[in-house]
């Protein structure tokens, strides 16, 4: 039977505030498995701590709604011992770029074959709206006493920068798109980041819904309000390495980290590198098991009628004098 | 005919080559048939800072060490200013002729505090501040020293190999040592060459050349001193001896019984039982196909048991194995493994906190940390191993602890037992179980709930990729299905049902399992962990004097078998903690589950290991009611 949009959706119920960017996401989740027709089993949501770590419970495949700042870590170990799923890690910007940022780096390097993504909304909501690490310098959004006095990180910057083989933006109100740049990150071979645009009506008083259509920023001939968000590739960016030489390479990266740095007045959304050539770490796992895919640690047998059936003979012998 | 009992101790700076001339003369010995206990200790240090090692050897089952030193080999200064002091009267040094001129401040590995009572020493004897006086104290004691000159050994065996290169090779100096050790005390020397061989077996022309140098150095030693009243002889060599170590040991126990997935951040003494799994991740399965273990290391310890967990959700056996500093970063997940029900198993090597505490050092510190690990209330099993063959065992049951009572389960083990090598008896696969509890393979129906409450308190366990076994899993406090629920009736259901695990735990765990007697007696030994050993042997030796001590070993530390203690101390009058930490952690817990209360405590902080020595004479003065309330233990360099 084919799958339906239903089919992918619990009926928990959703205590996300009215209007949050946090349903899109969600939203697009379930879209993307319905259209893969991933089967529900097949696939596990791990999430991190904060509005969006309830994710996991909206979604009607396994669901791990683990620790602040450590989803990564749960979803990698689940991923490399059972390659055959199909991982989505989903977390905040505090989650994922402050308290985790340590695994957000490390995860870039080992490039396991899953997608990560974070809900950008640059405050700690559940906690009533502090500054998260991508809030920018200087502003002073609704609950905050005083105004930001860190620089913001860069995401889409730090992703390209750690190893990530495929890094891309998405909007939360622009669910069409998330859903088709879900797909390509699942497809994707190797680790994919996706940074979400996502306004918390409640807490983000400066990053909204209109300011991100520009309603603030109205054209002077056209008086019609000039969007921030953009479409990569709809201006011809090709974010995709193709042959891998060293030349090749380090321009894809340039393009992307120039890329990552526009924001006030022109927000790129879409793919901003994709590098298929660097091997997932199962396959350099797999060079050196050569039957690690068809028989990783999730299916191996290890006894028989309650009886070992490891055999640890030759290496016995070896400590035998 | 004489029995044998000597330790015989190599010193020099790490990087020396200490540990495999240890280990050749380990090998050595146990191929002739002597049983071995071997500790080592080091530095947190690469190169340079001093290291030795002891090694035990007798034709009789010892589980210790002894204090005193039977035969020292120095092939640096260092070694003779720290250990000279433990050689018995009738014990000898073998030491490089060049070291004799060599000053205390000369030496730049020793510490100010070590020097200042090495020198307060020399003065209250009128000796100079150097090797010499050292030596001349020794002598005037009655110790054998057995002045040898390396340069010239080296340089005769370049010419008689024909082979100049090696009259400059330092590194050779291990070997020379060890083979003229094994000449001088009378042992064989094919065993010898066949340890040698052993040893660099990956390295052809390195063994060769190695095998030419112990051929020298054990002729030397055979011709060269008079007969060593230690010399040994005449030994039977039993079939099925094993050369193991204790990380060897639990590595071994983890591939066994199914562990599949092994993550670590490198942490001394934890990180060489990941480094063996690693080096052996590929094995036969019985009727199947190559199995593999996957060994990932990790950023830190945080993503360590991260992952472990995410692992261990697949249905795959995972483990971490770390040390204090790495196991407090792994707290808070701890936690989620506990309320989410995921076994996984955490081996816990102990070394001397608090905080980076003496890195490469043993100690028995983190007993109640291991039991009050993480926040708020949630069952875990803490488990601790008292020797090497029984951690091959003990690792296994972990496993099954923690897939039938769906718990985090911690394995305690230290850096005594992580690094001592020993001679045991092989390990049999054929003894072990693997207790998959309520795993499933298979769920025919919709509806599935992951933590549906039964009577037992443990609900049938599904696994990521199980077809109709679609579960959710929450740090929060969840319902059946595993979503978030903050219903005050829920809550206490799900709290009871978690914590009745624990009850069921010390109703299914066999007593054995639980608490090992060694006998029961008037005045009874409690303790835990490696102290096993050295207390067995302590206890041996108190009777053949006519003493008679019980001991219990506690190995099931979390949830407490106060049933099973309490029983076993029904005709204990006078009970004795011994453990190796400050605050006697086992002791608060007896005095805490048991109606009598501690009345003698041994303690070592030291950060390093207890002699059966030392235990046997703190269990003297008790015997002979002369003892303080509180002993502590401090020999050892």
């Amino acid at each position: 039977m084919e799958p339906k949009l239903a089919d992918y959706k619990t009926d928990v119920h959703n205590d996300w505030c009215p209007g949050c960017g946090d349903f899109g996401i969600v939203n697009a989740i379930q879209m993307a498995l319905t259209e893969m027709k991933i089967p529900r089993h097949m696939a596990a949501i791990f999430s991190g701590i904060g509005c969006s770590g309830k994710t996991s419970h909206f979604v009607n495949v396994f669901g791990v709604h683990t620790l602040h700042g450590r989803v990564l870590t749960f979803a990698q170990g689940a991923k490399l011992a059972n390659p055959n799923m199909t991982i989505i890690a989903a977390g905040g910007d505090g989650d994922g770029l402050g308290i985790g940022a340590g695994h957000f780096v490390a995860a870039g390097r080992r490039n396991v074959d899953m997608t990560y993504i974070i809900f950008n909304n640059a405050v700690y909501g559940l906690t009533k709206g502090q500054a998260s690490p991508t809030l920018r310098l200087g502003q002073k959004t609704k609950s905050l006493p005083n105004p930001n006095v860190n620089e913001a990180v860069n995401p889409i910057g730090l992703a390209i920068a750690s190893g990530f083989t495929f890094v891309g933006r998405g909007y939360a109100y622009d669910v069409r798109q998330l859903k088709d740049l879900i797909i390509a990150a699942i497809k994707h071979k190797g680790l994919a980041f996706l940074d979400v645009l996502q306004p918390c009506p409640t807490y983000n008083d400066i990053n909204t819904r209109d300011w991100f259509a520009g309603l603030d920023n109205v054209d002077e001939i056209t008086q019609k309000p000039k969007p921030r968000i953009y479409k990569l590739e709809e201006t011809g960016y090709d974010p995709m390495v193709h042959y891998g030489s060293e030349s090749e390479v380090n321009e894809k990266l340039t393009q992307g980290l120039i890329k990552s740095n526009e924001w006030d007045t022109k927000i790129p959304t879409g793919i901003f590198y994709q590098n298929e050539l660097v091997a997932p770490y199962e396959e350099r796992i797999a060079d050196r098991v050569p039957n690690y895919l068809e028989n990783p640690p999730a299916i191996q047998p290890i006894s028989s009628d309650g009886k070992s059936i490891t055999d640890i003979s030759k290496i016995l012998d070896s400590l035998e004098v | 005919m004489q029995s044998t009992d000597i330790t015989w101790v190599i010193g020099g700076p790490q990087g020396s080559g200490v540990e495999s001339g240890a280990n050749i003369f380990a090998r050595t010995c146990a191929m002739t048939g002597l049983q071995i206990f071997g500790k080592r200790e080091f530095y947190s240090n690469i190169k340079g800072e001093h290291s030795y090692f002891a090694v035990r050897v007798s034709d009789k089952n010892i589980r210790s060490n002894v204090k005193g030193i039977t035969l020292l080999v120095a092939f640096d200064a260092e070694t003779l200013f720290r250990h000279v002091d433990d050689v018995y009267d009738d014990g000898a040094i073998i030491c490089d002729s060049d070291l004799t001129q060599i000053k205390i401040d000369e030496v730049p590995t020793l510490d100010t505090l070590f020097k200042s009572r090495l020198k307060e020493h020399l003065s209250s004897k009128n000796k100079e501040f150097s090797v010499q006086g050292l030596l001349d104290i020794y002598k005037e004691r009655g110790v054998t020293i057995h002045l040898v000159s390396f340069k010239n050994i080296l340089s005769t065996l370049a010419d008689e190999i024909q082979n100049p290169s090696i009259k400059n090779m330092f590194r050779m100096l291990n070997v020379l040592s060890v083979s003229i050790s094994l000449g001088f005390l009378g042992l064989p020397s094919k065993p010898l060459l066949e340890a040698v061989e052993a040893i660099f077996h990956s390295k052809p022309k390195i063994a060769e050349l190695n095998k030419q140098a112990a051929n020298y150095g054990y002729n030397f030693g055979t011709v060269k001193f008079p007969k060593f009243k230690y010399s040994i002889s005449n030994i039977q060599k039993n079939s099925n001896t094993f050369l193991v170590q204790g990380y060897q040991a639990t590595g071994l126990g983890k591939m066994a019984c199914g562990c599949r997935f092994q993550s670590y951040y490198p942490i001394t003494p934890a990180s060489d039982e990941s480094v063996f799994l690693e080096s052996n991740e590929v094995f036969d399965v019985k009727n199947n196909r190559p199995g593999s273990t996957l060994v990932v290391q990790t950023e830190d310890e945080i993503s360590a048991i991260g992952m472990v967990i995410g692992s261990a959700l697949t249905g795959a056996r995972s483990a971490t194995s770390t040390s204090g500093p790495g196991f407090s970063l792994m707290t808070e997940a701890l936690g989620w493994a506990g309320i989410n029900e995921v076994p996984i198993v955490v081996t816990l090597y102990q070394r001397s906190g608090p905080s980076t505490g003496l890195p490469t050092r043993h100690g028995q510190d983190d007993l109640m940390f291991a039991i009050h690990a993480g926040h708020g209330d949630f069952p875990k099993i803490v488990y601790a191993s008292g020797d090497v063959e029984e951690t091959f065992y003990d690792t296994t049951k972990c496993f099954n602890f923690a897939e039938h009572f769906q718990m985090p389960v911690i394995h305690m083990l230290d850096k005594f037992l992580a690094s001592t090598i020993t001679t045991c008896k092989r390990f049999d696969p054929n003894l072990i179980t693997i207790d998959r509890g309520k795993l499933l393979e298979k769920i025919e129906n919709d509806g599935y709930k992951r933590f549906s409450i039964t009577e037992d308190g443990i609900s049938p366990r599904s696994k990521l990729g199980l077809e109709n076994g679609i579960f959710w899993n929450t740090g929060d406090e969840s319902d059946e299905f595993g979503h978030i629920s903050e219903d005050p009736i829920n809550r206490v259901q799900m709290m009871n049902k978690r914590a009745s695990k624990l009850d069921l735990a010390l109703k299914t765990i066999t007593k054995e399992d639980q608490a090992i007697s060694f006998g029961t007696a008037e005045f009874c030994v409690l303790s835990w962990g490696s102290t096993k050993g050295p207390i067995l042997d302590a206890i041996d030796m108190l009777k053949k004097e006519g003493f008679n001590i019980g001991f219990i070993q506690l190995k099931l530390l979390q949830p407490f078998p106060t049933d099973r203690i309490k029983s076993l101390l029904k005709d204990t009058r006078i009970i004795i903690d011994i453990e190796a930490n400050q605050a006697a952690q086992l002791g608060s817990l007896l005095n805490e589950h048991l109606d009598k209360k501690v009345d003698f405590y041994i303690l070592k902080y030291t950060g390093r290991p207890m002699t059966s020595t030392e235990i046997y004479d703190s269990l003297k003065k008790i015997l002979q009611n002369n003892a303080e309330k509180i002993q502590v233990l401090t020999y050892g360099a």
